[in-house]
């Protein structure tokens, strides 16, 4: 190696000298990675004794039992009133909660960081948790599971409502200014309506969103179909937990499939 | 019934007819961590005065003309517009003080997923700011009315149910101009109408403004970058040169010669 090449591989190094601080950072992430593995508890033989038995409850899972067929069926046709009357409750009450947390479009940086917050907290705590959390404040069943869901949709839409405001083209809106209108006439004739496919999208999302969302509150006694696939597993009864699980597969598809037909007929 | 009401309105202020519509003294504005844009603007229109706004690419003439309106704040100056202190008006009559004002983009800024009906009904938000004036639907049948008048204006009526983003460059132009008669202003602003049209549209484009303005009395005061409108379709011409009013002559007795020094693209 002649030096001239040497000093050209000094100054172009391959990989970036990482700094002392990067360097601690990586070696600290990668055993906490290695720790978490372990405390956790999943290993091999764990592993190993698993598979036979998630393959004998499988085994037991067929053929499923129909006997409580129409029982599963009103329990899933609750659940998926449940997904449906607090999403669209919730969808309601995002749109003037958006109005107030977009950028440009909220009356002033007071408001519209204290409806951000709102909307924030009410995505990042999970939906399971404000199930419990009204299931106390109002009760087991549907309710519970209705208000749980309204949350947790205004959290979603609430910040994908304002980012579609904030989108929205500024030439109408300047324009709307221009004419003297007020505040609320400009957003609902020059804002809103650039909006509503993006708005229509988002609302449909929530739409699956909530009926995924929906399924599982039952375990925390929130409503629904949740609470019969719970008893049939404490039961050790695979079979009706078997037909439950392909009732919820169904509904789920469906509302997925009708959500993306609707979707690319409006985009 | 436009005259009148708009009659009214003058003698409300108190304006005469020797009192300009606009007067504008020493206005300045520069942006935050940029140039200083306007260093002291004088001009005045007197009522029914049509006036082009000339001069080079980034001379700031639309910041001047939105300055007009606080659709930008100025940083300083004295504006009276009807006898008005514009930047001392309160956002109540600020607002009231814009829907005097008709206001005419060079993008013609309509909501493109409206029809162009619901698009001229929005010149009417000021004076009514219910629903009725969100969306053509909803629209009292004389607000309707008073729009499909305002199409038949510009030759649109046939259109006043089309999508906005279906219509052309010249169209759309129109219903921004529909748009702003529904407003029944008492003065017109437009930056740069022709801009974004080919030269026969942008032609019929200011050839309509002015003929509006004119039926109407309407003091008008439009920005462009076409030598042959703005000596046309004015009484005065102004130009602007760094920050400053550097020319104010009569449109008749308008030199072409110096008028080409004020456009970019026609250089000597
Ligand atoms: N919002 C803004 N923030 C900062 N600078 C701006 C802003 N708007 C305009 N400017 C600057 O102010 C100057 C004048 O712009 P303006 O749009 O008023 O010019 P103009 O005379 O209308 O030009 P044109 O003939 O291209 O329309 C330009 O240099 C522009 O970069
Ligand atoms: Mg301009």
């Amino acid at each position: 190696m002649t030096s001239a090449r040497f000093a050209a591989a000094t100054r172009y190094p391959r990989f970036e000298q990482p700094s002392a601080l990067a360097f601690i950072l990586w070696v600290s992430a990668l055993a906490f990675i290695v720790w978490s593995l372990s405390t956790t508890g999943l290993s091999f033989d764990r592993l190993a004794r698993g598979i036979p038995a998630m393959g004998g409850i499988l085994e037991r899972m067929f053929p499923p039992d129909l006997d409580r067929l129409d029982r599963i069926l009103a329990s899933l046709l609750v659940t998926f009133q449940m997904a449906v009357g607090g999403c669209v409750l919730g969808l309601i009450l995002s749109f003037p909660l958006a109005i107030l947390a977009a950028d440009g479009i909220s009356p002033n940086s007071i408001v519209r960081v204290a409806a951000r917050g709102l909307i924030a907290l009410f995505r990042t705590v999970p939906d399971l948790v404000w199930a419990l959390f009204f299931v106390i404040a109002v009760g087991l069943g549907p309710a519970a599971g209705v208000l749980a869901i309204m949350v947790d949709t205004i959290g979603y839409a609430g910040r994908f409502f304002a980012e579609a405001m904030e989108e929205t083209d500024k030439g109408p809106r300047e324009a709307l200014a221009a004419i003297g209108a007020s505040r609320l006439g400009t957003i609902m004739s020059a804002v809103v309506p650039n909006a509503m496919p993006n708005f229509i999208a988002t609302s449909l999302f929530c739409v699956e969103k909530a009926t995924r969302a929906s399924v599982v509150l039952g375990l925390v006694g929130a409503g629904g179909i949740g609470i019969e696939l719970k008893v049939a597993f404490d039961l050790f009864d695979y079979a009706t937990a078997a037909t439950i699980i392909l009732v919820i597969f169904m509904l789920v598809i469906i509302v997925e499939q009708v959500g993306s037909t609707l979707r690319r007929q409006i985009i | 019934m436009l005259d009148r009401i708009s009659g009214l309105r003058t003698v409300e202020t108190g304006s005469t007819e020797a009192e300009p519509t606009l007067s504008v003294r020493r206005l300045s504005k520069s942006f935050t961590n940029g140039p200083c844009v306007l260093s002291g603007v004088d001009i005045a229109i007197r009522p029914g005065e049509s006036v082009a706004l000339i001069g080079a690419n980034g001379t700031g003439k639309s910041t001047f003309v939105r300055c007009l309106l606080r659709l930008i704040e100025p940083n300083d100056g004295d504006i009276r517009m009807f006898g008005l202190d514009v930047r001392a008006l309160t956002s109540r009559s600020l607002r009231h003080l814009r829907s005097r004002v008709g206001f005419v983009f060079q993008r013609h800024n309509l909501v493109l997923r409206l029809s162009a009906l619901s698009n001229v009904i929005h010149g009417a938000q000021a004076r009514m700011s219910s629903p009725g004036s969100w969306y053509q639907a909803l629209a009292p049948s004389r607000v309707r009315d008073e729009a499909m008048t305002c199409l038949e204006r510009v030759s649109l009526d046939g259109k006043a149910c089309a999508r906005a983003d279906s219509l052309s460059g010249g169209q759309s132009q129109r219903v921004a101009i529909a748009r702003m008669l529904m407003q029944r202003p008492e003065f017109v602003i437009a930056d740069e109408p022709d801009a974004s049209l080919d030269p026969r549209a942008g032609e019929e484009i200011m050839r309509l403004l002015h003929e509006t303005a004119r039926e109407r009395g309407l003091g008008l005061l439009f920005i462009s970058h076409d030598l042959e409108h703005a000596i046309r379709f004015s009484d005065r011409i102004v130009g602007l040169a760094a920050g400053q009013v550097a020319l104010d002559v009569r449109s008749n007795n308008a030199n072409p010669t110096e008028l080409r020094k004020f456009f970019a693209e026609e250089r000597p």
